[in-house]
């Protein structure tokens, strides 16, 4: 099975996730996507990287702004479209998938992303979250994961920690979390990856590698909330343990990590499950593999992360794999169906008069 | 032996058996045959919700009515003429419907004591006098059957499940059907099963031959075509005539139609048609849910598609949030909803009119939706059309509410002119509307069209019209989000205003109220909405023709009403509104023109009986 793009952001345009988008010859800026409206984020929030990161990212797509939509649904991360001077729509709660599956199918010279929450996508919207993901909708989606509902102010939300003490839960949250890759994985999803909002280097390689993605692309971003949630992912961002917490995922290499490079993802040879070995003799140390068409060891990988406090975390393309789209397979059969109709009137007067029909003179 | 041959301007019959005994395939097949024959006719199928129930019980049977004559009807009929009974159970749960001196033609092989107890017969009806007053035929079906057929070598169990055939023939000779279209039915449908192909055909055939033969039915009945306006013809369900108006609405537009839907009962069919006319640019997408249905549907139409959903009252409650942000969105989209009887799962196969009120008011906040309802299965052709030309038009979803009785009854379509058609303009958007504070160049979402307050339909794709819509309140004009007091007023009023509009452009409503001698009208007004339109004419024949002055109106647009409806109401003392439903449109009536209207409403699943309404009507006017 062959990639469509790799995560060393080497590869030259155009994307084949956006091959029948029309391009455009004139240089873009950052400028050319910022919207006249003033953004709302609380001051310290994780999205203004996110934003900032994306509006400076879309002028290397090379593509007519107008073919650009952005889809929310609704939380804080939901205000993103507002913000961007592409077309837009800030639609239902949990529902962005639907719309934007919509969209794509009738739609194939757009370029469509979802801009969703952890509450957003993996709690109203789970069901719409597992389909799109399953169909493989040529669609990016963004989910900014806080781990914690921000807009309602303060409730607990399926990423966070099992006993997690909030406005809901002041003895403690009692349902376990999600892990958004895993669940997307369990899925099937044919691109699944995961960075951090304060790192825009790795941010822009995953979103450039999600873009060149023909089908569904997910990309889970770990976003601090400053306000009802902040140093959830202290862990992955300060200088003293992050070394230790990120494990980088990167096609092809083996996945060693920690300071010195001690720590390594090895696999049991009893049991075949993965685990974190110090000091592991290089011929042990697993080497990632993005586009195995099976997703089992990439679920593995996923399982590493830790659903408290974050003391390890894969980060990187866990699966980056060719398959067929839901919106593509559409799109042919209409094309299919539609060879020698000819005039649509003249068809349709054809399908009025079928069946049994008699005439009175 | 020369059989008699007697006339008939028309009859009522009813094909009833176990839901496996293939009866709407029988009672289609004798609509079919009926239809090519030029009669007029009007079909009720009625089916439990259950695919198969247990056999032989009341729950599991299936019946089927087509109801045909010379000249022009409007319902499938009251009460049956004839009976076919295929088992106890079918006697027993369909008896009670018909005239007394009705035929009733029984299988009688299936009348064995455990089947007679299964329909809770202590006693075989056949053999004591509780069918004294019908004209009771018990025949030998099954075993007839089975003796035509031998010579395809089927089990007895296979070669019995041609007994539906056996009675089609049978009643085809006794009405004079023509047969040749069930044959050719039978040969395409079984084509891949030689053995049960020939079974079925044969069966057919020696059943039309025993109707010849026996002594048992001395009476061929003839009733001639009925009169039509010149044209092609064909039978069409509600359902069928619903997806072609969907894709004449299409067409008529140049929209491609992108439907979004999940099943459900009894809306489903409408997604099954859809899926096979892809050729005509149709995309048919089945969701998830019903949330994703119309989701995908409003997505397709942000991007320039005709963007339909299709659903039954559940449906409809799981689909507000979306229709709440079309109606914010001000996107085209079309929401239909083929009602059943409810609440809740309630009756997921019958008939009713009860979600009139869920369409206008079940969304949150002030969220004025257009409403259209088809009058009879042929109508629903236009109704989509115009359900069609409206949300196109006035950027705005609008609900189109058939029932479970439009979706499977059939009638006689006089298949119209394409290009008699309506054309519909999407006018997209295609430059700029507004200039900047600097002078440049911009683009406003929500600055309206003067008269019709529809805001501009921007495609994406379209350079220099880059907006953002969504859920928020909109400013009005540029579109950024606004939570100014007076602009929330303004908006609120504007979309409802906007709807309101609407009646501009639809057309007066149409009274039928004959003059007598003297010059003078009724006093008292039928008005009616959706699927009643067949019951409520045949019921206002029968008070005429016994001698009442009675007027009768119909509703295709229930929100907004037409302009002059108010003046309607008032010019009669008594307005009579007969409803499926515990008084829907009495209560919108009343609310929006203060005229104390009388309800005549009925929950039962079922059609309202003509005889029953008409009666009611002839108190009213003799009070």
């Amino acid at each position: 099975m062959t990639a469509t793009g790799t995560s060393t952001g080497t590869e030259p345009l155009p994307f084949p996730g956006l091959r029948e988008v029309p391009g455009t010859d004139t240089a873009q800026t950052r400028k050319d996507f910022t919207s006249d409206q003033e953004v709302r984020w609380c001051p310290g929030c994780g999205d203004y990287a996110v934003l900032a990161a994306v509006q400076g990212f879309l002028p290397e797509l090379g593509l007519r702004r107008e073919n650009i939509v952005f889809i929310s649904g609704i939380g804080c991360s939901s205000r993103f479209p507002y913000y961007l001077d592409t077309f837009g729509m800030h639609s239902i709660h949990g529902r962005a998938p639907a719309i934007a599956t919509g969209l794509a199918t009738s739609r194939e010279d757009l370029s469509v992303w979802v801009v969703t929450g952890d509450g957003d996508a993996l709690s109203i919207g789970g069901n719409h979250l597992i389909h799109a993901l399953r169909r493989n909708v040529n669609m990016t989606i963004l989910l900014f994961n806080n781990r914690i509902y921000g807009l309602t102010k303060g409730q607990y939300s399926p990423t966070s920690e099992p006993g997690k003490v909030t406005k809901s839960t002041p003895m403690g949250s009692l349902d376990n979390p999600f892990n958004p890759v895993s669940l997307a994985l369990g899925a099937e999803a044919t691109f699944v990856a995961r960075t951090v909002d304060s790192d825009r280097k790795h941010l822009t390689e995953v979103l450039r590698a999600a873009a060149a993605h023909r089908g569904t692309s997910l990309v889970e971003i770990y976003q601090n909330c400053p306000i009802f949630n902040d140093g959830a992912f202290d862990s992955v961002k300060d200088n003293d343990t992050r070394d230790d917490a990120i494990i980088p995922l990167r096609h092809g290499e083996p996945i060693r990590f920690g300071r010195e490079g001690r720590l390594g993802v090895v696999r049991d040879p009893a049991t075949g499950a993965l685990r974190i070995a110090e000091d592991p003799a290089d011929a042990d140390v697993l080497t990632h593999d993005a586009h195995a068409a099976d997703p089992s060891t990439a679920f593995a990988l996923s399982r590493l992360t830790d659903s408290g406090v974050l003391a390890h975390a894969p980060v990187g393309i866990f699966r980056q794999v060719e398959a067929a789209t839901y919106d593509d397979s559409a799109r042919d059969q209409v094309h299919v169906a539609s060879q020698g109709t000819g005039d649509r009137r003249e068809a349709l007067a054809g399908l009025l008069s079928s069946g049994d029909t008699w005439t009175v003179v | 032996m020369a059989k008699q041959v007697q006339q008939l301007d028309r009859v009522i019959i009813r094909f009833a058996g176990d839901s496996g005994d293939g009866m709407q395939l029988t009672g289609d097949r004798f609509t079919q045959e009926t239809a090519s024959f030029g009669n007029d006719l009007s079909t009720l199928p009625n089916f439990p919700a259950e695919i198969r129930a247990p056999q032989g019980t009341l729950p599991g049977v299936s019946s089927f009515q087509v109801h045909l004559a010379d000249h022009d009807i409007l319902t499938p009929g009251d009460a049956p003429d004839v009976l076919v009974a295929m088992n106890p159970a079918a006697l027993k749960a369909n008896l009670g419907d018909l005239r007394r001196g009705a035929t009733v033609i029984v299988d009688s092989h299936d009348f064995t004591r455990r089947n007679l107890s299964k329909a809770g017969y202590a006693d075989s009806p056949l053999e004591d006098d509780s069918l004294d007053g019908y004209d009771v035929h018990p025949l030998e079906l099954t075993d007839m059957t089975v003796e035509a057929v031998k010579e395809f070598g089927l089990s007895r169990k296979d070669a019995s499940r041609a007994k539906n055939m056996f009675a089609l023939g049978l009643l085809s000779w006794m009405y004079g059907r023509p047969t040749e279209s069930t044959i050719a039915f039978l040969e395409r449908r079984f084509a891949s099963a030689p053995s049960i192909r020939d079974a079925n055909v044969e069966a057919f055939r020696a059943g039309w031959n025993f109707g010849e033969t026996t002594e048992a039915f001395s009476v061929q009945y003839e009733i001639k075509p009925a009169p039509m306006a010149p044209g092609t013809y064909r039978n069409i369900t509600g359902n069928l005539a619903l997806a072609y108006g969907l894709i004449a609405g299409s067409t008529q537009s140049g929209l491609p139609l992108f439907l979004g839907s999940y099943p459900i009962t009894p809306a489903s069919d409408i997604l099954h048609e859809l899926s096979k006319h892809k050729r005509f640019g149709v995309t048919t997408f089945q969701a998830e849910d019903e949330i994703a249905g119309i989701g995908a549907a409003l997505g397709a139409a942000f991007g320039g598609a005709l963007g339909v959903t299709t659903t039954s009252g559940p449906g409809l409650a799981l689909k507000s949030e979306t229709i709440g942000l079309a109606v914010m969105t001000e996107l085209p989209l079309l929401v239909v909803d083929v009602q059943r009887g409810g609440p809740s799962t309630g009756l997921p196969t019958k008939t009713e009119q009860a979600d009139l009120l869920q369409a206008m008011f079940g969304r949150n906040g002030e969220a004025p939706v257009p409403i259209i309802a088809p009058k009879s299965p042929a109508d629903c052709f236009d109704a989509a059309i115009e359900a069609t030309r409206i949300a196109v038009t006035y950027r705005t979803p609008v609900m189109l509410l058939s029932d479970g009785y439009l979706a499977n009854g059939s009638e006689p379509w006089h298949i119209p002119e394409v290009a008699d058609l309506p054309v519909i303009d999407p006018a997209f958007a295609t430059t700029p509307n507004h200039e900047s504070a600097k002078g440049d160049p911009e683009f406003w979402p929500y600055l309206r069209d003067e008269q019709t307050l529809a805001r501009p339909w921007a495609r994406p794709g379209t350079a220099g019209l880059e907006h953002r819509i969504g859920g928020l309140e909109k400013g009005e004009g540029h579109g950024n989000i606004s939570y100014d007091p007076a602009n929330h007023d303004h908006m609120v009023r504007t979309r409802a205003e906007k709807v309101a509009r609407i009646a501009r452009d639809i057309p007066p409503t149409e009274v039928d109220d004959p003059l007598d001698e003297q010059g003078r009208g009724a006093s008292v007004l039928v008005l009616g909405w959706g699927s009643t339109y067949g019951p409520i004419g045949a019921a206002v024949r029968q008070v005429r023709s016994a001698g009442h002055p009675v007027a009768q109106a119909h509703l295709r647009h229930l929100n907004p009403f037409p302009d002059d409806l108010g003046d309607v109401l008032r010019r009669y003392d008594t307005v009579m509104v007969p409803e499926m439903n515990l008084g829907q449109l009495s209560m919108l009536l009343r609310a929006r023109f203060l005229v104390d209207v009388v309800g005549y409403n009925q929950v039962r699943g079922l059609p309202l009986r003509a005889a029953e309404l008409a009666e009611a009507i002839t108190k009213e006017i003799t009070r």
